[in-house]
Parts: C-alpha cells; structure tokens; sequence
C-alpha cells in the first residue's frame, strides 16, 4: 500500500468502522479519530515530500503509484503528488478535522452524519492525489453527491430546494467536464498510440487547438461551477446558507477549491493554448464574480449568506489569477485557496456555533456579543481581518500575491481588470467591518442572549486549528510558496514556451 | 451433422427441457406443497445457468441458421442471470394464495421467453429471428394479464399484444422487402446483397421500428407506461430489463453484421432517435408518482443512452453495451427489488408512500439508493462505469454534441431520481410504511443485486472479458 491511496483508505476503513458500531456516542470519537490520523498523515506527507526535494528529486509528481485498472481502455489507477497537491491535501484534512469536532452535537441520525461526511472527505482526498482523469473524474462526483443528503437531510430553512439546486447544478458542471475529459482522452495521442487519462503524459502532446477551442471552455466552466464562476454561482448562497456547520466548513473550505484546482491542473495545463487565447471571456466572467459577490455580501443580512457572497469574491479571485497565467499569479491563486479554505471554514464554524446558542442568523437580530462569548467574537474578528486582508494572516499574501502578478501584464486590458479586482478589498472592509459592528460590538439587544454560554472545549479545538494555520500562512508564507513555486515550475515552462509576453 | 453438433444449442436445449420439467413435475407434484415448485423452477434455472459459464464450441447449425459464438454466448449468460433473479424475486408473491393454482405456467412461460430470446439472439436468419421474437412476445402478454382479477392487468396483457401484433406486422413488412431486394434471408447473404437502394433503406426503417416497439424507443414508446403499470411488477420488472436487453443485444448484432454497407443512415436514424428517447422519457419521468410507471419512464431513457453504444458500429461501442445491460440488469433489478418487497408487504406503490421509508426500513431505503445512483450513474457504483464506456463509445467516433445531449440527460434523471431518495431519506409521514422483514428469497435476491452494483464497477475483469468478445463493423 503506497503512502498516498492511504488518505482514502482510512476515510473508508473509518466510514467502516462507524458502520459497525453499536453505540452511536462513540461515533465522533471514532471520527475524529480517523481524521486525526489523517491529519498526522497528512503533517507527515508535507514532511516526506520537503525531504524528498531537498534531496534533490525534481520529478514532476512525486510518489507516483500507478496500478492498470481497464486494459482496453489505458484507464489507470495512478497517484502522484506535487507541492500543490500537498498542499491542499493538508488543507482539506485541517478543514475536515476542525469539521468533525464544530458538529460535535449532532444528534438526528449521528451516524449517517458522519458516514456522508468521511465520505465526502474521501473523495475530495482521492480527486488531489488522482493524476488520471478518469479516477479523477470518479472522486469529484463522489465528492458531490453526499452533498444532497448532508443539506437535505440536516440543514436548515428551505434545505430541499437548496439542496437539490446544488447537487444538480454541480452535477451538471461534471457532465460538461465529462465531454472535456473525453475530448482530452481521444486527443491524447496525435502519433496512433495508445490513448491515454495520464495527466502527465497529455501534458507532453499538443492537441489541437480546433479541439481545444471546444473541449477547454467545457472543462473549464465545468470546473467553474464548483468554483463558483459567475453566472453559474446561484447554487452557492443558497446552498451555504441551508448547510449545517460542518458541510458548509467543508464545501466552501475545500470542495469549491476542486473546481480552482481542477480548471488549473486540467484545463489550462493541458490545453494552454487555447485557454490563452479565450482567457479575456473568463477572466471578464471571473472579474464579475470578484466584485458583484463582494457586493452581494454588504447586502445580505444572513451571516451565511453574507460569507457565501464572500465566498464567490474570493473563489472568483481564484480563477482570475489562474487565467493571468504567470508565476507570481497562479502562485497566488494557491495561496488563496489555502487561505481561503482555512478562513472560510473558521467563518463558517464560528456562524454555526453562534447560531447553536441565538438560533438566529439575522445580523440585525443580534448585537454585543462580544461582552457575552468573547472567546467566538475575538475568533470572528480574526476571521474577519484575515478574510480583509491584513497583514500577518493568511489573506494579505494571498491576495498581495495575485495582485502584483495581474499587474505584471503589460496589456490594458489586464491592467483594467485587475484594478476593478482590486476594488473588491475595499468592498469586503465594508461588509466585514459592517458585520463586526452589528454583530459583536455596541450594546447588547436582547436581553435573553445575555447568559449564553462561550465556547466548549470541542468548539475551541476546532477553531484554534484553523486560526493557528491561518495565522502560520500570514507569518511564514514562504515554505508555502517555495513549495508551490517548484511545482508550478513546470506548468509555467509550458505557457511560456507558447506566449513569452 | 452429429448429435454432438447440438451441443452448440446447449441454452436453448437445457431451457426446453427445464420447462418440460417444470410442466411434468406439476403433475405429479403433492398438491399441498405447491410453492416448492418454485424453488424447484429457481434450482433448475441457476443449474442452467451455471452450465451456460462453462466452455462451449462456436459454430453454426441448421445451415447458417442458427449461429453460436462467444459474444452470443454471453448475452444469454447476462439474460440468464436476470431471469434467475427475477425467478428470486418472484419467490414470496408467488407464495399468495391468488397464485397458487398458476405457479407452473408462471414458469413455464418465463421459461418460454427465454428460449424465445435465445434463439432470436443466436439467429442467423430472419425467419429464425422472427420465430424468436414472438415466441419471446407472446407468453410476456399472457403474464401481463396474470392478475386476472385486475382490470389494469387485463388491460396491459391486451395493449402488449396488440401493440407487439403491430410491431411485428411493421417488422414482417420490413423483412418482406429485404427479402424482396435480396433474395435471401440468411444475415450473412443479406449483408452481401445489401445497397443503398431506397426500397432497401425502406425496408431497414420498417425493421428498425418493429424493433424499436419492442425496446420502447420514442416514438414507438406508448405502450410502455400502461403495460408497465397494470402489470404484476415482477412482469414490470422483466419487461424492462430481461425483454429490452434481449432486443437491444439482437438489434445490435444485426446492425453490425447485416446492415453495415448503410451505417451513415443508421447512425443518423440512432442520433435522432436517441435525443428523443432519452429526453422524452426523462421529461416524462418526472411526474410520475406511481413508481412503476416511473421506473417505466427511466427505462425508456435508459435506451435512449444504450442507443449511444450502437452509434458508432464500434467495438468498444458493442463492449458498452453488452455491460451496461449487465449493469442494468443489476440495478433496475434492485431497485424493483425493493418495489417489488414493499408491495407485497403492503400493497403500496406510491412515491408518497415511500415517505420516510429510511427510519422504519433503513436496509431497504439504502438498497433503493444505492440502485437508483447506479441507474443516474454516480460513482463509485456500477452504473457510472457503465455510462462512461457507453459515452466513451460514442465519443469515439466523434459524436460529442450526442455525448453533450446524454450527459445533460443524466441531470435530468439525477433530479427524479433523487426525488425517491428525497421522499425516503429527508420527507416526513404521518403514517410511514412499518417496519417488516421481508423473507429470505427477497433478501437473497436484493444481496445479488447489491453485489452486482457494486463489484461489476470495479472489477474491470468483467469488462474486458466482455471487451474481447465484441466486434466492430
């Protein structure tokens, strides 16, 4: 068993674990067990892998297994990693563990709850370590379809709706990526080889670029509906806003940075020219989401709603530095969705331990809880400096980073959207400051949230995890950076060696 | 031609006698302990089938007219396998006591289609093909109307068999003029003498919609809903898969093999059909509260997305279809299962009624699901694998806008097919169906099916065994 296919068997060995167990309180230990191993296997695999580059091994992808799974077809299993990849697999277990102890409290069908979401863990897992399309293709839509039971079964407000509106829509940006992965697929071998899912190996063939002018929009909108790309982002808000704590921690943190993975590691790295040659479509798209999810947020009154809104800024931001195609962007475009993840799921974690103690989101409802659970409201402060951009956490390099690369475009048209991107740090003040203010400072307004007790020792682990990676990005961004940088190197090449501008 | 040449009819040999038995062992069988005709039926069919795996010789009798070879082989194997399953699953109902004086015919008729099914799928002739499909028709009519007491089930045994009287006659008028162009009826003769002549072309469409009657394809569908409703569902349930998968596997076969020199009028007969098919029954499905007629509809859309594996005359495209109907054999046959269990339980058939179903019958709420993701095709269960290869397929030869069309399809069906889970899973009932246990036939039954769901997908043997069986044009 190689170290990587690991981080799916345990969430599987777990998810069996739970089924067998009798008593249902032993549930969340034997979950947060689980993912506590996988945290530690996911600590160790960042460690494995600096070792291994320091060492001095510059492959491509690192600790490639690849096991023949359908002859006829070339359809492997195969994993490998790079910087990248590593990164987001500890992301994710960060994001699941801190997810597993903010619902620490459920209690209608417990188990099932757990089961849907170790499930979904698993296949968000399997999608960042998969260098085969098919197998890639296979852990994204099994990423996706818990989604529909986690909302319907233990959301809140109009769950059904939003939770068929989500499943459906993300399924239908994988039945577009479907027709651009096998565009890819029978294009994979101009020369009369055999056809291949290979990342790797496509990425050494030209295809051509009548082909990709039809297969890299699929795959790219594909991938933008889970990234949220405007005007395929309706499901977001609705569907934030009726998730419970965890999913919602877990979908905004991680599975909406598959579609920012994905549209980065396939579709533009594969099909390079044309995705420069149609980037002004989506980088327009990408710069409307930016600033009109910023928007969308100062309007809202929901705290979910507001940080779904936010959400789409910041994934747009994503996309719009993936399509600047250079170094510093796209190192950027990581970083942000590392920071990102973490940030939003310590938003979301945070909205739903406040909501288990109001039971209202509606920020007009509420007011000074700072003086009643200061330890949520000095965390929700925190989040929301981050989420703004200060310096020192996470946010700032982020966002300093896809900036200054944007900007290293000589061509007006870049120059111009990047200001307008920039803008939206101004907007997300707004809506941050606007939400503290209300929210947590100024006098109490109801008199029955006077005695509501602060965080629990769970709630506390949770949010401390992801202060504490948020906090380490903003200090020391650049063993983050080092390690993306080499791993973009190769993509990098390959764009320049199309369009040295 | 020595007795030892017969062997290559193995199937429809073992099957003829197996009804024999069936026929003989009613007589003489004590009155008191009917129903053990039943396991009798079920113990000889799974004997048959275990047999069907074993190797056998490729050849041909009769003159060419009945040919065997391996990929024939295993279309029977896949429809024996179903039938077996069906034969489980009728186990309990059987057992009531409005059935007890009909449990012999029950089998003897199923028993008949088969061999109807294996001998339209071995023919090497269109007379042989003709005397196949009826015979695989006829006795599915008289099943229809088995609940003799019900009007619905009267009136589906007498629209199945005006409506495959129909198709028959279309398809004999078809033959007629292949015949008349041609000079033979022999497949392999036929092929040669094949043009692009416009009677000739006239002749196929009437043969493609005798047969498309019979796989429902729209437009040729109507009688689907009806049939499938007043039915007894075990009926219901062989009808859409065991006779579809039959037709489908003949059709197949003798478009690659008779009909190749017009290829470019069949795809674009297949492109236009198909959109229709997937569409229409998909869009229909959707507000179908009985949930026989909803699985009617989803079955209507799933040849819609088998029509995509015959549209390149590829081998891959033969391979795809061949293990879809494998799959689908396994997850139609789950989720009627679990119909199937719950209406002899209760008598319930309504989507409404399945409000609630997880906290009173977790099992079989599970089991549901995880069949109805294998027919919407969601990972990690078969049903994706399936409609991959089958997508795949078309793909290859180029028919991406087609792929498009499917792939948009699978939402649509994803959205209904999710509303049973939506009703099971999350909708609350005043009154829920109440927790039973279902007995072990059914529960052995639905653990087949589960099995299939589940390993079929993954164990990628199976699809290259299947893979080296097939041809191309």
């Amino acid at each position: 068993m190689d170290i990587l296919s690991l981080f799916v068997v345990i969430p599987v060995l777990t998810i069996t674990a739970i089924l067998l167990l009798k008593d249902t309180r032993q549930v969340r230990l034997v979950s947060a067990f689980g993912m506590g191993l996988q945290l530690l296997m996911a600590a160790s695999l960042v460690f494995l892998y600096l070792t291994a580059r320091h060492a001095g091994n510059n492959d491509e992808m690192l600790f490639i297994k690849d096991y023949l799974w359908f002859k006829s077809l070339n359809i492997h299993y195969a994993v490998g990693v790079d910087g990248i990849s590593v990164a987001m697999i500890m992301l994710t277990s960060l994001v699941v563990f801190a997810g597993i102890f903010a619902s620490w409290e459920v209690e209608f069908l417990r188990k099932e709850f757990f089961i849907s979401l170790i499930l979904l863990a698993s296949g968000v897992f399997g999608f960042f370590i998969s260098i085969d399309l098919f197998t890639m293709f296979l852990f994204y839509e099994l990423a996706v379809i818990p989604m529909y039971l986690l909302i319907g079964i233990w959301g809140t407000g109009p769950k059904e709706y939003s939770a068929m509106k989500l499943t459906l829509m993300l399924m239908g940006g994988s039945a577009l990526l479907l027709v651009g992965l096998l565009g890819i697929y029978f294009n994979s071998s101009p020369d009369g080889n055999r056809l291949t899912f290979n990342i790797l190996e496509i990425s050494k063939v030209v295809i051509p670029l009548p082909d990709q002018r039809i297969f890299f929009p699929l795959t790219f909108v594909g991938f933008g509906v889970l990234g949220a790309l405007f005007p395929f982002h309706t499901w977001s808000p609705d569907g934030h806003a009726s998730a419970p704590t965890a999913v919602s921690m877990l979908h905004a943190g991680v599975l909406m940075k598959l579609g920012g993975y994905g549209a980065f590691r396939v579709a533009i790295f594969l099909m390079p020219e044309a995705a420069h040659e149609l980037s002004w479509i989506f980088i327009i798209l990408t710069s409307i989401s930016i600033v009109y999810g910023a928007f969308g947020a100062i309007a809202q009154k929901d705290l979910k709603y507001i940080n779904a809104y936010s959400s789409i800024s910041h994934c747009g931001l994503v996309l719009f530095a993936v399509l600047m195609m250079n170094q510093t962007a796209m190192n950027g475009a990581i970083i942000q969705m590392i920071s990102h993840g973490l940030m939003t799921a310590l938003f979301f974690a945070l909205i739903g331990m406040i909501y288990g103690r109001t039971h209202t989101r509606m920020i007009y409802e509420m007011g000074g809880l700072m003086k009643i659970v200061p330890f949520l409201s000095v965390c929700y402060v925190i989040a929301g400096l981050a989420s703004l951009g200060l310096p020192g956490l996470s946010g700032f390099v982020a966002e300093m980073t896809i900036f200054v690369g944007a900007f290293q475009h000589p061509e007006l048209f870049y120059r111009i959207v990047t200001i307008l991107a920039v803008s939206s740090i101004v907007i997300t003040a707004v809506y941050i400051l606007r939400v503290i203010a209300i929210l947590l400072l100024g006098p109490t307004t109801n008199e029955h949230f006077e005695h509501l007790p602060d965080a629990k020792w769970f709630e506390k682990i949770s949010v401390v995890t992801l202060i504490g990676s948020v906090a380490a990005i903003g200090l020391a961004p650049f063993w983050l950076s080092t390690m993306i940088g080499t791993s973009l190197h190769p993509i990098i090449e390959k764009i320049i060696a199309l369009n040295p501008f | 031609m020595s007795l030892g040449t017969f062997l290559i009819m193995r199937h429809e040999l073992l099957l003829i006698a197996a009804a024999l038995l069936v026929l003989i062992a009613e007589i003489f069988w004590n009155p008191d302990k009917k129903s053990s005709i039943s396991l009798f039926s079920i113990v000889l069919l799974g004997i048959i089938t275990i047999i069907g795996f074993l190797p056998s010789p490729a050849g041909s009798l009769f003159g060419g007219m009945y040919i065997s070879s391996g990929t024939r082989l295993i279309m029977k194997n896949i429809l024996n396998i179903g039938v077996l399953l069906v034969f489980i699953q009728s186990f309990t109902w059987l057992k009531k006591e409005e059935n007890s004086e009909k449990i012999s015919e029950y089998f003897l008729l199923l028993i008949s289609t088969l061999v109807g099914m294996n001998f339209m799928i071995s023919a090497g002739h269109f007379l042989i093909f003709y005397i196949g499909i009826e015979l695989a028709t006829i006795p599915i009519a008289a099943l229809s109307a088995f609940d003799r007491y019900k009007n619905k089930s009267a009136e589906a045994g007498i629209k199945l068999i005006l409506s495959s009287a129909l198709s028959s006659g279309v398809l004999l008028y078809g033959l007629s003029m292949i015949y008349g162009t041609t000079g033979t009826l022999y497949f392999s003769e036929v092929a040669t003498h094949f043009g692009n002549h416009s009677l000739q072309i006239l002749g196929f469409i009437f043969f493609f919609s005798g047969m498309a009657f019979k796989i429902s394809i729209v437009p040729f569908h109507l009688w689907t809903a009806d049939v499938y409703e007043g039915s007894p569902v075990n009926i219901t349930s062989y009808l859409s898969v065991i006779s579809k998968g039959a037709a489908v596997f003949i059709l197949m076969i003798i478009l690659f093999t008779v009909f190749p020199v017009i290829m470019a009028t069949w795809q674009k007969t297949i492109f236009v059909t198909s959109i229709l098919t997937m569409t229409i029954g998909n869009l229909f499905a959707i507000r179908q509260q009985n949930l026989k007629r909803f699985l009617a509809f989803s079955s209507i859309s799933q040849a819609g997305y088998i029509l995509l594996g015959l549209i390149g005359g590829n081998q891959l495209g033969m391979a795809s279809v061949i293990y879809y109907i494998l799959v689908y054999i396994f997850s139609n046959l789950g989720a009627f299962g679990v119909v199937i269990a719950i209406s002899n339980a209760t008598g319930k058939e309504n989507i409404d009624d399945y409000n609630g179903l997880y906290q009173t019958n977790p099992n079989l709420s599970l089991i549901m699901t995880l069949a109805l993701f294998s027919l919407a095709g969601i990972p990690p269960v078969a049903g994706f694998f399936g409609k991959f290869f089958l997508f795949t397929a078309a793909a290859q030869k180029g028919f991406f806008f087609l792929v498009l069309i499917a792939v948009l399809n699978t939402i649509i069906s994803l959205f209904y097919y999710l509303l049973v889970v939506k009703a099971m899973f999350i909708n609350k009932s005043e009154k829920p169906i109440s927790m039973f246990k279902s007995d072990f036939s059914t529960r052995f039954a639905l653990g087949i099916c589960v099995a299939g769901i589940v390993v079929t997908g993954f164990a990628s043997i199976i699809f290259e065994v299947i893979r080296n069986l097939s041809f191309g044009v």
